[in-house]
């Protein structure tokens, strides 16, 4: 996986600023879907550190940020985000670890199925036990903006702008470390991963330790794109932790391209963009969803992000093979 | 004798019906070349593999510095100070030939500062993966994406990999299969160079390298041990040459 060049990044800052703008050129509505583009795209970063970065797909991975968003919930209310957002990460990455540890015994297929059927056993807790407040899911408070003493009131009217920002924020956070990340011995070790674990275990790595700590970091991410999105929507539902969920993370990689760390944020704003022109123009949304997103893959087998590679690529060997191919 | 610095005692592997390996004993030491040939399909593969801990044995034990190190995992083992190459060929082929054996070298990561230190800054082992490049000869080629290198030059960089991890031990299951005569004369001698410090277990199948550069030789045939001895025992011994040099020489 690579991470893109100096000119990516001035590209990627230019369409941050653009959607940070967006309260002055777009309508409230349209300022409300780019937030949860940002969400899905929180989700979608978090998944590629196993998809792209180690080569591990998970169908599980909704569970995290299901927790993550139900910790919103299950908190009291009224707490500042400071608290919360943390809070959130560590529940999700404390469900994360023994999830890992035991689908990790397993590779490819079987670690699809594996962490397939652990998602489901937390959807289920949440869907069928009162714990999270029944499977028609709750309204829950959004966390309070307040730091240090100083409290922040949001107006009514501002919120999205707010609530934009944030999620804005948030995500671009996200990426830089996981940018910087990408650069340490730990992701080079995944890269080393998924590119041949044996090998890698034969020189010496712990390949299921290394694998474990990528799999714990990337649920407490998905847990902080769940804060993020019971903040932004005020409401939780079972449906969060389900697999389709994973599926659609999966999807925006796919669409975002698997072989960049900025793949998935291109794909969760396709797949948000898509979505919408779908429901304008048809009925049949899944179906045309499903259409575009079959014919993006054909043709553009590294995604959008394979669209400008020249601009945004750093002088990298290219990704070999999608992570479907593991072995 | 020097101490052994790794041992398989009594070792047998068995695959279904067959048994692979049967009751094989071997000792590695500092300093000596102990050559393993034998003819196709005799076991020398999986041997290695139970040295380095790809595979586990149905019976018998591996002992690595005086110490039990059965069922040990491979990068266990490798952390022991085992390092090996493969058969056929296995490296990080979308990596560069430079990444390939720096990820070698900061194999002994130990600590979470060094784990998110940026790779591409670490003093040490970058010196150390130059030097192993260096010494099978492979720094022309340190830029050069693992996968489009030559036959002769994936073999180098498998030694390589092996050497950057800084071994005590080091398993070479057939490194110089597929190279040209003069590459192979290189290797050979590299392989004896390497022998005075490290404890070599060479598999080749060439009798004039084998006979050349080993200090010991055993020889399998159907997984156990035929005849072990100095290369002219070897040489001289008739069951040996009837088991096994007789169609190969
Ligand atoms: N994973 C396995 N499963 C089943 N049988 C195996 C396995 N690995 C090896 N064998 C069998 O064990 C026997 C020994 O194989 P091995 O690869 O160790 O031989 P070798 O001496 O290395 O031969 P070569 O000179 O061809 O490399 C062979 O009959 C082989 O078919
Ligand atoms: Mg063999």
């Amino acid at each position: 996986m690579i991470v893109a060049s100096r000119a990516g990044h001035a590209a990627l800052a230019l369409a941050a600023l653009a959607v940070a703008l967006m309260p002055l050129w777009a309508s409230g509505y349209h300022v409300q879907l780019a937030s949860t583009a940002l969400v899905a795209a929180m989700f979608a970063l978090s998944l590629q550190l196993l998809v792209g970065a180690a080569g591990m797909v998970s169908l599980g991975h909704a569970a995290f940020f299901g927790i993550g968003a139900y910790a919103v919930h299950l908190l009291p209310a009224g707490l500042s985000i400071l608290f919360t957002l943390p809070a959130s990460a560590l529940l999700a990455a404390a469900a994360a670890l023994p999830v890992g540890a035991l689908s990790l015994r397993t590779r490819g297929f079987f670690f699809l199925m594996t962490t397939l059927a652990f998602g489901q056993m937390l959807f289920f807790l949440f869907h069928d036990t009162p714990l999270g407040g029944g499977k028609d899911g709750v309204f829950v408070s959004r966390p309070a903006l307040e730091a240090f003493g100083f409290a922040f009131e949001v107006p009514r009217r501002s919120r999205p702008t707010v609530l934009l920002l944030l999620n804005l924020g948030v995500l671009a956070a996200m990426y830089a470390g996981l940018a910087a990340l990408m650069g340490t011995l730990f992701g080079h070790a995944l890269r080393g991963i998924r590119e041949n674990e044996d090998r890698m275990r034969a020189l010496g790595y712990d390949t299921r330790r290394v694998k474990l700590a990528a799999f714990v970091l990337a649920g407490a991410l998905a847990g902080v794109a769940g804060h993020m999105s019971a903040m932004t929507e005020a409401f939780v539902n079972p449906e969060l932790l389900g697999w389709h969920r994973s599926a659609e993370g999966l999807l925006m990689i796919l669409l975002g391209g698997l072989g960049a760390l900025h793949g998935p944020i291109l794909g969760a704003a396709a797949f948000v963009g898509l979505g919408e022109a779908a429901t304008l123009l048809t009925e049949r949304r899944r179906l045309v969803e499903g259409l575009v997103i079959l014919a993006v893959v054909l043709v553009l087998p590294r995604g959008l992000a394979g669209l400008r590679l020249g601009l945004l690529r750093r002088r990298e060997p290219a990704p070999v093979a999608a992570a479907a191919a593991e072995p | 004798m020097n101490p052994a610095a790794l041992e398989a005692v009594g070792l047998t592997r068995r695959f279904g019906g067959l048994t692979a390996v049967s009751d094989v004993s071997l000792r590695l030491s500092v300093g000596e070349l102990h050559a393993v040939i034998g003819p196709n399909g005799a076991g020398k593969s999986t041997l290695v593999n139970l040295l380095s801990g790809e595979l586990r044995p149905s019976a018998g034990s591996v002992r690595l510095g005086g110490a039990d190190a059965t069922g040990w995992p491979p990068w266990r083992l490798a952390q022991g100070g085992v390092g090996r190459s493969f058969q056929r060929t296995n490296v990080l082929r979308g990596m560069t030939v430079f990444e390939n054996a720096r990820l070698a070298a900061q194999s002994r990561a130990f600590g979470l500062s060094r784990w998110l230190r940026a790779a591409a800054a670490e003093a040490g082992p970058i010196a150390g993966a130059r030097a192993a490049l260096a010494r099978v000869g492979l720094s022309e080629a340190e830029g050069a994406v693992a996968g489009t290198l030559s036959h002769g030059q994936l073999r180098l960089l498998e030694i390589a990999m092996a050497l950057a991890t800084a071994p005590t031990v080091l398993l070479l299951d057939e490194p110089l299969a597929g190279m040209g005569p003069e590459e192979g004369e290189r290797l050979a001698a590299l392989l004896k160079a390497l022998s005075r410090d490290h404890a070599l277990l060479l598999i080749e199948h060439d009798m004039d390298v084998v006979f050349a550069v080993a200090d010991t030789l055993t020889v399998m045939v159907d997984g156990q041990v035929l005849e072990r001895g100095p290369p002219d025992r070897i040489r001289a011994s008739a069951a040996v040459r009837e088991a096994y040099l007789g169609h190969e020489v």
